[in-house]
């Protein structure tokens, strides 16, 4: 390895675990905020911090840093009879699989380090480059990944599968007997899961015909959206992967109403803060593994290496140069944005179904998941050897619905974008109701005083 | 052990059986429901970030019952009370400022918990009001111990005590904050901002006063 490889290794990486701290950050003040606005309430706002007397409250930002401190500040409450080792390593068991699992995720195409920019007499010039070809000489190229092993996805798995080890030790040390009974929800529950999040991609491995998660990528990129060719492994897959972040409706290993707060009701402190915390940043890396395998990764619609050119099978519509420069910024920016949306996405289903029931859990699971994704593989198998026997005539077809494919992409976000921008400038009128004095009151003052808080 | 079960009741006539409800693939999947409950949570969801981020909310108080965010952000933001909610009492106050308490211990009496307590004082030597009216030495109200009944007010023959200050007690620290003193009681107004009453004290010596003292009612 030569600096430079190293040195690129190490953005990578701060990349990448940066993105993961903070997004795992803003997702617990997300959850709350999101919660409070879909349930017609203000959410947190009363942390504040002062700059030279003007008060500064980011949307409530601020409870996370207050969270996080208040962790390192509370007493670290060790059971007195609890397996204090087991007891200390769990939350390090929950936590480092989730942090080492986002090597193997690319964030970005790969890029050629020379054709960044040009030193030119005349000024800088930021260069295209081909879209298809060997790698350039020289300095890079590099791959946005951390690690590009050739296992790619088998890794991920074997990461994902750590994450019952720390729930279950940390149920088994703490000498209790509602975590005991959440270790054991918990590791059921996750291996039962585990089996169905392994089964539902292999239907995609075999259409992409590579478990490396970039190639998977650069597949889709060159055909068409994973949802589009595996949708019912998508829907699995996402029911799983909530299923195995532990989040409602899947909750049952930390159910409050059932089990205090499950396998973590002893720990305190920041041991309980890294608990927790993994919970959010597994709900990231799930989410991007949705997104590299399903969504697209990196890839926008139309969007290629070299710039933008729309095409519908062997017709080409439009193309223009882009230069390499931006069309990296454009794929890293598109990737941690997917990955940002889906997240959110979750909050929403979490806060707006029930939690199952233990049995309807295990059912779920075993009799309709896991046949499901069997069926699924079935189906996709078929279809890969009835493909691969078509004409040129076909595939041609087949190419032709893939651009509509992006096409369709790019729609709905143009169509989601212009929505949001027309509700958003709609007025809203609202209905005056005045019943009381206390209303008659208000009325005479002119309104109710608004509040400092309003953020 | 001859234990005899009682025997299950024969249906009754009007029974009504109601059938099982429809388990179909529409109900078991659970899926409609799914989708619909999580589009009403981003229908909430867009509808309040905008509210939030245009700074539209709906007024609480007057527009409470309207779709939207209306939490009353409670010590910055108030609803105003209604007319006759009973807050914190008040001493009223005669022209001259002193209180128009004749300390007659009507209200101290009428009290269901005992929390008023008067020490009730003449005026000295020379005062135009000696032998017609004393007047409170000490009036200490326990706002703790009170149940704001209103019957202080309801005692008082003079309008001296009243409970319309608008005013709750607000969580002090201590108990001994709590009582209420009589200048404290005197300094607290009205809805309306005034000490004062519509209707003014007759003052011994002037012609619309009876002019009947203490000694002529005892004989």
């Amino acid at each position: 390895m030569t600096g430079e490889q190293v040195l690129f290794a190490l953005i990578k990486i701060l990349i990448m675990v940066g993105f993961l701290f903070n997004t795992g950050a803003v997702l617990t003040w997300l959850d709350r905020r999101q919660s409070a606005m879909i349930q017609d309430r203000i959410g947190p706002n009363r942390a504040v911090i002062k700059v030279f007397g003007i008060e500064f409250r980011l949307f409530g930002l601020l409870h996370t840093a207050a969270d996080g401190l208040k962790f390192f500040f509370k007493e670290d409450f060790i059971p007195p009879k609890a397996d204090k080792v087991l007891f200390a390593l769990a939350p390090m068991l929950a936590m480092m699989p989730v942090l080492a699992l986002v090597a193997v995720i690319p964030f970005g195409d790969t890029v050629a380090i020379q054709y960044l920019w040009h030193r030119t007499p005349s000024g800088i010039i930021f260069p295209a480059v081909p879209r298809f070809g060997a790698p350039v000489p020289g300095v890079g190229p590099v791959d946005l990944l951390i690690a590009p092993l050739n296992v790619g996805i088998l890794y991920a798995f074997a990461l994902a599968g750590q994450g019952i080890v720390g729930a279950a030790i940390a149920g088994w040390s703490s000498d209790n007997k509602f975590s005991l009974m959440g270790a054991l929800r918990a590791a059921s529950q996750m291996v039962s899961y585990e089996v169905t999040i392994g089964l539902s991609l292999v239907g995609a491995m075999m259409v992409y015909g590579t478990v490396r998660l970039d190639d998977m990528v650069r597949w889709q990129g060159e055909n068409t959206w994973g949802i589009f060719v595996q949708p019912a492994a998508f829907f699995l897959f996402f029911i799983a992967a909530v299923a195995e972040s532990k989040r409602i409706p899947f909750d049952l290993p930390e159910a409050e109403s059932e089990l205090v707060s499950g396998y973590f009701t002893e720990y305190s402190g920041m041991k309980f803060g890294m608990f927790y915390f993994a919970e959010y940043m597994e709900i990231v890396t799930s989410s991007m593994l949705l997104v590299t395998i399903f969504l697209g990764g990196w890839q926008l619609p139309f969007l290629h290496r070299d710039g933008i050119s729309i095409d519908f099978g062997y017709a080409h519509v439009w193309s223009t140069l882009l230069p390499h420069i931006w069309v990296t910024i454009f794929q890293v920016v598109a990737f941690f944005g997917k990955v940002l949306l889906l997240c959110s996405f979750q909050a929403f289903v979490r806060w707006s179904l029930p939690r199952f029931r233990y049995d309807q859990l295990m059912k779920l699971g075993w009799r309709v998941l896991l046949p499901c994704s069997l069926a699924n593989i079935m189906l996709t198998g078929i279809l890969v050897l009835a493909t691969g026997h078509l004409g040129a005539e076909a595939s041609g077809g087949l190419k032709v619905a893939a651009d509509v494919t992006q096409a369709a992409v790019f729609l709905t976000i143009v169509g989601c974008v212009l929505t949001v921008a027309v509700g958003f400038f709609r007025p809203q009128p609202h209905v005056r109701w005045l019943a009381g004095t206390a209303a008659r009151f208000a009325q005479a003052r002119g309104g109710t005083k608004p509040s400092p808080m309003q953020a | 052990m001859n234990a005899t079960f009682p025997k299950k009741p024969s249906r009754s006539a009007d029974t009504v059986v109601v059938a099982h409800p429809d388990r179909d693939a529409h109900v078991q999947s659970f899926l409609p429901e799914v989708v619909h409950g999580i589009s009403v949570s981003m229908k909430h969801f867009f509808h309040n970030t905008k509210e939030m981020l245009k700074d539209t909310r709906p007024d609480p108080v007057l527009e409470r019952l309207d779709v939207g965010i209306t939490t009353i952000s409670y010590p910055e933001q108030k609803r105003p009370y209604p007319d006759r909610f009973r807050g914190l009492h008040r001493l009223m106050q005669r022209e001259d400022a002193s209180p128009r308490c004749v300390a007659c211990l009507c209200c101290s009496t009428a009290c269901p918990a005992q929390c008023i307590f008067i020490e009730a004082g003449e005026y000295p030597e020379g005062d135009k009001r000696r032998g017609y009216e004393r007047f409170p030495v000490k009036f200490v109200i326990d706002e703790l111990r009170c149940i704001f009944c209103g019957y202080c007010v309801e005692a008082c023959p003079c309008d001296a005590i009243r409970m319309d200050t608008g005013a709750h007690a607000v969580p002090y620290d201590s108990r001994d904050q709590f009582i209420f003193k009589k200048d404290l009681l005197m300094s607290f107004v009205g809805r309306d901002g005034t000490h004062l009453t519509a209707n003014p004290r007759h003052e011994p010596g002037e012609p619309t006063h009876p002019g009947i003292d203490r000694s002529h009612a005892h004989g």
